[in-house]
């Protein structure tokens, strides 16, 4: 055993006491001495402390080539930032803005200037981040290579590792063939699932032409994986390698396979379905007025199955009918107007419908028309926003007109949820005006401010309304903030209106305006 | 002073909340919408009306020259929050911050200009009769002193009692005898008017409780307390500085002696730690001329923030002086020539070795010493397997980080200001570790604060 240095001595005889442990050098008083005996090593041992061997220091995190963020909005991000939920008492939100909310659009414009985050608020924004998996995407862009060294030192943070395809690894030029070739065959298979990604953004057939090298020797899940990267920049000349696919041993890579053709209008296997779809429907010329009549498959055969029609239908629905939605939604829409007496889609949509098939089959328009991006056809499903069913349950439910409503060119968007609004309220319009362009156009935005005008007229609290209040203060085109200063006055209280809404009321206007104007100066400070 | 272009950022407005909640309010109200009327001055005044709940907005005002006053910037607002600054006052200084326009230079309206007139009038008349260092009844106040250091010496005789008591049963049986003890003990410091005994007593009591080698720290607080019994027992007999370092650790108020030194401060840190009875405030201060480092301490009662704040990473013309004792770290703020406005001055680096040099020979000075500040030069945070430590790679040697700053979100923003390349680091260096309090990358400007 080796022998106890004298400090090591001391503290072995503080510990049992000096009652028990005599002292090596006897003096006044045991402990005393003891006592003095220490003080003077500690001071010693401090006095004397000398640095660490130094560990290997960490691989200096890559180059950030962005311009970094202007003074001005490198505060704002900073005050953004501090904005965290939670850290304030009241359940009221009161006339201040709700800093946070602002936090998703200042990031994308900040990426869309192509600017750098600044390395301090990166802990920050990566808590953020954390938090909120709807932020991820734009603040991990936003927080550039930094973010990914960063998060290879902090557990907390690993999730922007996952988020990132390949794990924040460098990933080789498109361009450069041999590396990627190289990657391709030797990677993991995250870091392929990143490269073919990559590649396909760049160069669709490069990306097309690599899967197909491997395609016969890939795994059953990583072929729908791969095959699921088809679906950007999808194009003609992806038909025969996805009528290939139609084949494939895995069931769920035929279905993935028919999608992708039957969003392909030109391709054969939507002339396949048109021609199924259309022996199907047809118009009754003998009815009094034209009639469209259903005469919904009575099997479904061998072809139907290859061409990704599934033949079970989910509990509670009859097989031909659910064979028949497959078969419309799969068919081009354009192929309708000749087999229904060219007509335009909105006469079709106008003819009546025989023995209860409409909800059905327009429901199947609907998606073909989702999935075909078809504005014609959205249009005519999605009919005048005036008319009476287009706010209660009718043929076309409201998730599926948002959809419809999403196949429009912006403006018309606006303007049909602006005309919506005005003839049926608030109360049902959030999910339409969620797939509106931001900022809002002009009628629409006024819509909803009169529409919430006429909310605050009728006397109920502005809670009621929170959820457009709180999309208004993203959305609504800040030079707005010019007309609303008129609304944030506290109104005379009315007989049938609530107590103290009108308080209420002109507080919540007042953040409205708030936000706005922080929104017009966020805009200004990340302008170069 | 205050022209265009260096004004604060939103980190040092919203260094001077009080308090979280504070922080949160007044970054909402920091946008031009509720703000109407706003202005400033060239002098380092910022006016503006804001709306409120009721019908009358709120008239808030802040004068962050406060020249003579020694306490900060001052702040006067009609919002009936007893929070120091308001919400108002940190909204106001951050859209001036915001340099958007919505504070334009003027004049002020009556309403701020009657408050700074009072102001200036009351700094005027302290300047002109500044207060007599000898007190009014000179034997009177000896008889106090006297009395007071009988009392002292009372209490430290008990606590060199209860020290040899612990030491003849052996400090094994401190982790069973648990706090009481020791809170007991303290008490009795504070009767005998020894708050700076009583503070060590009460933090000797935690130790046995305090995880791995708590009999080696155990040791070495109870010695070193002893050594400050002994000190004060025999004070007349040791040199003046350390007598000074003696009264001051046991407790006794001293106060700034000898000329003041005006320089160019650059604030480079402020934090604070708090107790159920006091929040401690820390502002570290270099004189970019003189090269002297200065620590203010400023005191707040329980929930309440102390009144001096001053933004790091700014630098304000200003006279200093120090207490009595052997460091002479802990100064007073005196009469401010300038507001604070933004430098692109740093103070220059050590290496590690010499950072735990300098520690080791203040020690000589004040053996009671727990650290001491120091700016180290080129230095990398690394991950090493005991922890984090500040790597030097010219010399190949690391100073660990103290446990605490490596579980603060401080480390985050060191390590992220890094990205593996060396920077600048100030900080308190000591015999638990480093513990760093500002940062300045390599080829950025400002001085971006860890605490």
């Amino acid at each position: 055993m080796p022998a106890l240095t004298p400090w090591e001595e001391l503290v072995t005889t503080a510990l049992l006491g000096t009652d028990r442990r005599a002292l090596s050098t006897p003096g006044k008083e045991a402990p005393l001495t003891l006592l003095d005996q220490a003080a003077a090593q500690t001071v010693r041992r401090r006095a004397g402390l000398r640095p660490a061997p130094a560990a290997a220091p960490p691989q200096p995190a890559a180059d950030d080539p962005r311009p970094p963020l202007p003074p001005a909005a490198r505060q704002r991000l900073a005050t953004l930032l501090t904005d965290q939920p939670g850290s304030g008492g009241s359940g009221r939100r009161g006339a201040a803005p709700d800093l946070m909310e602002l936090l998703p659009q200042w990031l994308s414009l900040a990426n869309a200037r192509g600017y750098g985050a600044p390395p301090e608020l990166l802990p920050a924004l990566l808590n953020a981040a954390r938090g909120r998996t709807d932020l991820r995407p734009q603040a991990l862009t936003f927080a550039g290579p930094r973010a990914l060294w960063l998060a290879r030192l902090n557990p907390d943070w690993k999730f922007a590792l996952r988020s990132t395809p390949g794990g924040g690894m460098a990933l080789p030029d498109p361009t450069d063939t041999a590396q990627v070739q190289q990657l391709w065959e030797e990677g993991l298979f995250a870091e392929r699932v990143a490269l073919l990604t990559t590649l396909r953004e760049h160069d669709a057939q490069a990306a097309r032409a690599l899967l197909s090298t491997t395609w016969q020797t890939e795994r059953a899940e990583d072929r729908l994986m791969f095959l699921d990267t088809l679906r950007t920049g999808l194009c003609e000349a992806d038909e025969p390698f996805l009528e290939e696919a139609l084949t494939d041993r895995s069931r769920n890579v035929r279905a993935t396979a028919a999608e992708l053709l039957s969003a392909l209008p030109a391709s054969a296997l939507a002339a396949r379905m048109a021609a199924r779809a259309a022996s199907c429907v047809a118009v009754d010329h003998v009815a009094s007025t034209p009639t469209l009549t259903v005469e919904a498959p009575h099997e479904c055969d061998a072809a139907m199955e290859r061409d990704g029609v599934v033949a079970k239908p989910p509990t509670g629905r009859g097989e031909r009918s659910w064979w028949l939605g497959q078969l419309v939604d799969s068919a081009p829409l354009n192929s309708w107007q000749g087999r229904l007496g060219n007509r335009t889609p909105t006469e079709i949509v106008a003819l009546p419908v025989a023995d209860d098939w409409r909800g059905e089959l327009h429901a199947a328009w609907c998606r073909a028309a989702v999935r075909q991006r078809d504005a014609a056809w959205s249009r005519a499903l999605l009919g005048t926003p005036a008319s009476p069913d287009a706010a209660g349950p009718g043929a076309v439910s409201l998730a599926e007109r948002a959809k419809l409503l999403a196949s429009l060119p912006p403006r018309e968007r606006a303007d049909w949820v602006a005309g919506f609004i005005a003839a049926h309220g608030l109360s049902e319009a959030f999910q339409l005006l969620g797939v509106c362009a931001v900022p809002w156009a002009e009628p629409l935005g006024r819509a909803v401010v009169d529409a919430l005008n006429i909310a605050r007229d009728a006397g109920s609290y502005p809670w009621s309304f929170s959820g457009v209040m709180g999309l208004a203060e993203r959305c609504l085109d800040p030079a707005e903030a010019v007309r609303l200063e008129a609304l944030t006055a506290v109104p005379d209280e009315s007989e049938n209106a609530s107590p103290g809404a009108g308080g209420y009321w002109s507080e919540a206007f007042q953040r409205l305006v708030t936000t706005l104007r922080l929104r017009a100066a966020i805009t200004t400070e990340l302008t170069p | 002073m205050t022209q265009q272009g260096v004004r604060w950022t939103a980190d040092q407005v919203l260094a001077l909340a009080p308090d979280a909640p504070s922080r949160k309010a007044g970054s909402k109200l920091g946008v031009a919408g509720p703000w109407s009327e706003a202005g400033s001055s060239g002098e380092g005044t910022v006016w503006g009306l804001c709306k409120g709940s009721g019908s009358k907005p709120y008239q808030t005002v802040v004068d962050i020259t406060c020249a003579g006053e020694a306490a900060g910037p001052a702040y006067k607002c009609s919002c009936p929050s007893r929070k120091f600054p308001c919400k108002h006052a940190l909204g106001l200084l951050l859209v001036w911050a915001g340099q958007d326009g919505t504070v334009p230079e003027g004049e002020p309206p009556a309403w701020a200009e009657e408050w700074l007139a009072t102001r200036r009038k009351r700094t005027a008349e302290k300047r002109s009769s500044p207060p007599s260092s000898t007190p009014a009844d000179p034997e009177a106040a000896h008889r106090r002193a006297e009395k007071r250091a009988e009392r002292i010496t009372a209490g430290v005789t008990e606590l060199e009692q209860r020290l040899s008591d612990l030491l003849r049963g052996g400090t094994a049986a401190a982790e069973q005898t648990g706090y009481g003890l020791w809170e007991e003990t303290a008490a009795r410091m504070v009767d005998a008017q020894a708050p700076g005994l009583a503070a060590r007593v009460r933090e000797l009591g935690a130790i046995p409780s305090s995880g791995h080698g708590w009999p080696v720290r155990l040791l070495e607080e109870c010695a070193l307390l002893h050594l400050l019994d002994q000190g004060w027992l025999h004070r007349e007999e040791l040199p003046d500085e350390l007598a000074a370092t003696v009264r001051s650790r046991v407790g006794l108020p001293a106060q700034p002696q000898g000329p003041p030194l005006r320089d160019h401060w650059l604030v480079l840190a402020q934090y604070d730690t708090a107790d159920s009875k006091l929040t401690t405030r820390r502002i570290w201060m270099y004189g970019t001329e003189s090269g002297r480092t200065a620590l203010l301490l400023s005191y707040g009662a329980a929930g309440r923030a102390p009144s001096l704040a001053l933004p790091v990473g700014l630098a304000l013309d200003a006279a200093l002086s120090w207490y009595p004792g052997g460091i002479r770290l802990r100064a007073d703020l005196g009469e401010q020539f300038t507001a604070p406005a933004p430098t692109p001055l740093r103070p220059p680096g050590v290496r590690v070795s010499e950072a735990t040099a300098h520690y080791g020979e203040a020690l000589r000075k004040d053996p009671w010493l727990e650290s001491h500040p120091v700016t180290l030069a080129d230095v990398t945070p690394t991950q090493s397997t005991d922890g984090w430590q500040l790597t030097d790679p010219e010399e190949d040697l690391a100073l660990p980080l103290s446990p605490s700053a490596a579980s603060r979100p401080g480390l985050w923003r060191l390590v992220a200001l890094s990205g593996g390349a060396p920077l600048t680091v100030f900080g308190e260096c000591g015999h638990r570790g480093f513990t760093p309090l500002a940062a300045w990358p390599k080829d950025a400007e400002g001085t971006i604060p860890l605490c």
